[in-house]
């Protein structure tokens, strides 16, 4: 077989196609954390803790209700959702007036909360969740095995992506939300209900998360930690791309999930802290981000 | 300003016999992680600075210090200057970097850079990776007292202490820490002002960074061991707790969150397992919503209250 630089090709794209698959994490969490930053000014601390906690309802529902992958990608997100409503309007709707730091320290508390929980329930290890009949397998692209599984994730939250991409710039619902970001009170002023669209942004974005974690059940282990290891790269995944523009979160999450599956391939001790190195790079060369825009 | 004197007489005198009522290595972890706070609310209280890494400094200084100490064999003394020095250079790395933005990127900015050198020490060859840097002599203070007595050491790390909390006392009341406070109330005005808000930023970034690494240092002569969890975000997110708990930009509010979260941690830990995190979790969460002064700031507030009304 063939090789890329001293590298057998099918090994070069299988940790390709790995990377794009957690980049497709990264753009999908970061876009939530970018939608609700927009409209809440929050930095949701706790969007690791429900993207796991999505992951988790989706183990708990096969496993002690019988509902199966698709059911769990429609109702896990859903009930994450649930979760994120309730905690807006019973927590986060009192911090909008204060300072954004308590919004993040009130989400690193529930992080805490959601992560201690799970962790007390179920340990540190990891729980097991099969793959989809539909997608065990792989296809055989020629130069490659493609696992039929990875293909869906990545064509899954692109989808997803670009889906919440369109509503946002294209639909009169995403109008209203990008003149309340601009400026609340005006658009209150024009008899739209801002207080609702701010609870269903929160609600939304968080079931970005959930829907995030459930596609990443079969694909890793679903770990109570799986969800604050991931959420600081995510941080880091943010401040390069900047929040401004929601198609640079897409293509910033998956470039550097990109990157990161290059660093696995040619200088595997960088893997893990290659993103933050691209962040430090970035904040010397353009502090405010890629897609971002200096406030 | 006699009375404060003679409350800062009374609590030094409690604090030299503590340890005669308490185990004294107890005290000493809460002394340690109050210094920590302390250093932490340089930053937030009276800069407005939310540095989410800053375990980063703890734990870089703590496998300093161990390295050197029991590897280098410096004796104790030169062991903490070397890791302080050390917390302070990397502070000023990461400072640099991270007032290039401020507010909530400031924050994410500084828990990605720690979490960088988390996996860092991870793989590097002189932390023992999980199991730490293990047995570390504690050594002789200036080559004649013997630290491996616990009251020798308390009385050791008492003095460090109360040499850092004298110069945080001494920084907050400079020129220099009324420019910070200026700062965290209106940055832009600073800067119409003429000064250079950056290079104050960093500088206190930096002395932060400096104190931080010293309580860490102090934690690995008290424990002989250095370990990961101390560079874990873990930490860091609970050395905002204690600030928060017991009160951002007061002075005396690190310490007494410091206390209570460690005491609580210690009385806990064998009862309810990893419940721990969730009791923290939603300390954090009252905190936040009902009780943002912290414990020192509410009871500053009351004793305010009750003198105005009379």
């Amino acid at each position: 077989m063939s090789e890329i630089f001293g590298i057998p090709i099918q090994a070069f794209m299988g940790q390709l196609m790995l990377g794009l698959v957690n980049g497709s994490f990264y753009a999908t969490l970061s876009l939530g954390l970018a939608v609700i930053f927009g409209m809440l000014n929050i930095i949701n601390f706790a969007h690791g803790a429900l993207y796991m906690a999505g992951a988790m309802l989706a183990w708990m529902g096969l496993n002690y209700f019988g509902i199966g992958y698709w059911w769990s990608l429609l109702l896990a997100p859903l009930g994450v959702g649930v979760v994120g409503i309730f905690i807006e309007r019973s927590m986060l709707q009192w911090l909008y007036r204060l300072d954004h730091l308590y919004g993040l320290l009130l989400t690193f508390g529930l992080a805490l909360i959601l992560e201690g929980l799970f962790r007390d329930l179920y340990g540190v290890s990891g729980l097991p969740y099969s793959i989809p009949e539909e997608f065990a397998g792989a296809y055989n692209l020629g130069f490659m095995f493609l696992p039929k599984y990875r293909a869906w994730v990545i064509l899954a939250s692109l989808l997803v992506c670009l889906a919440t991409w369109f509503v946002i710039e294209k639909t009169r619902l995403g109008a209203y939300l990008r003149a309340a970001t601009e400026n609340p009170q005006l658009t209150q002023a024009f008899g739209i209900n801002v207080p609702l669209m701010v609870m269903l942004t929160y609600g939304f974005g968080v079931a970005l998360a959930g829907f995030a974690g459930v596609l990443a059940a079969p694909a890793m282990q679903i770990s109570p930690l799986m969800g604050s290891n991931l959420i600081i790269v995510v941080f880091a995944v943010v401040v390069i791309g900047g929040m401004g523009s929601i198609l640079g979160s897409i293509v910033t999450g998956l470039g550097l999930g990109l990157i990161e599956g290059l660093t696995k391939v040619f200088y595997p001790e960088a893997s893990s802290t290659v993103v933050f190195i691209i962040m430090a790079i970035v904040l010397l060369v353009r502090p405010a981000g890629l897609f971002g825009r200096e406030k | 300003m006699s009375r404060s004197a003679i409350g800062y007489g009374i609590l030094l005198a409690l604090m030299l016999v503590a340890p005669a009522v308490v185990y004294p290595v107890l005290v000493m972890k809460i002394l340690c992680f109050a210094l920590f706070a302390c250093a932490f609310n340089l930053l937030i209280g009276y800069t407005g600075l939310l540095s989410f890494g800053h375990a980063v400094f703890l734990g870089t200084a703590g496998y300093v210090a161990g390295h050197s100490i029991k590897v280098w064999g410096f004796p104790p003394e030169l062991g903490l200057i070397a890791a302080a020095l050390a917390a302070a250079g990397l502070g000023w790395v990461i400072g640099s970097l991270a007032i290039r933005r401020s507010g909530i990127y400031f924050a994410m900015i500084t828990l990605a850079l720690a979490q960088m050198m988390y996996f860092f020490f991870l793989q590097a060859p002189f932390t023992g990776g999980e199991d730490g840097l293990q047995d570390v002599p504690r050594g002789k203070l200036l080559g004649f007292i013997d630290l491996a007595d616990d009251y020798n050491l308390y009385y050791f790390v008492l003095a460090i202490f109360v040499f850092a909390f004298w110069l945080i006392h001494r920084t907050i009341h400079s020129p220099f820490g009324q420019v910070l406070k200026a700062i965290r109330e209106n940055e832009a005005r600073a800067i119409s002002l003429g000064y250079d808000v950056a290079k104050y930023k960093l500088l206190a970034f930096v002395l932060s960074a400096g104190l931080a690494g010293l309580a860490g240092a102090t934690k690995t002569l008290v424990f002989r061991f250095a370990t990961l969890t101390d560079a874990h975000w873990h930490t860091s997110g609970e050395v905002v707790l204690m600030t928060l708990l017991g009160g951002m930009g007061t002075v005396f509010g690190p310490v007494v969150g410091a206390a209570t979260i460690v005491t609580l941690q210690n009385e806990l830990a064998d009862k309810v397992g990893s419940l721990v995190t969730v009791i923290m979790g939603v300390i954090f969460v009252v905190c936040v919503l009902a009780f943002r002064r912290g414990i020192v700031g509410e009871l500053g507030a009351l004793y305010k209250r009750m003198t105005g009304r009379r």
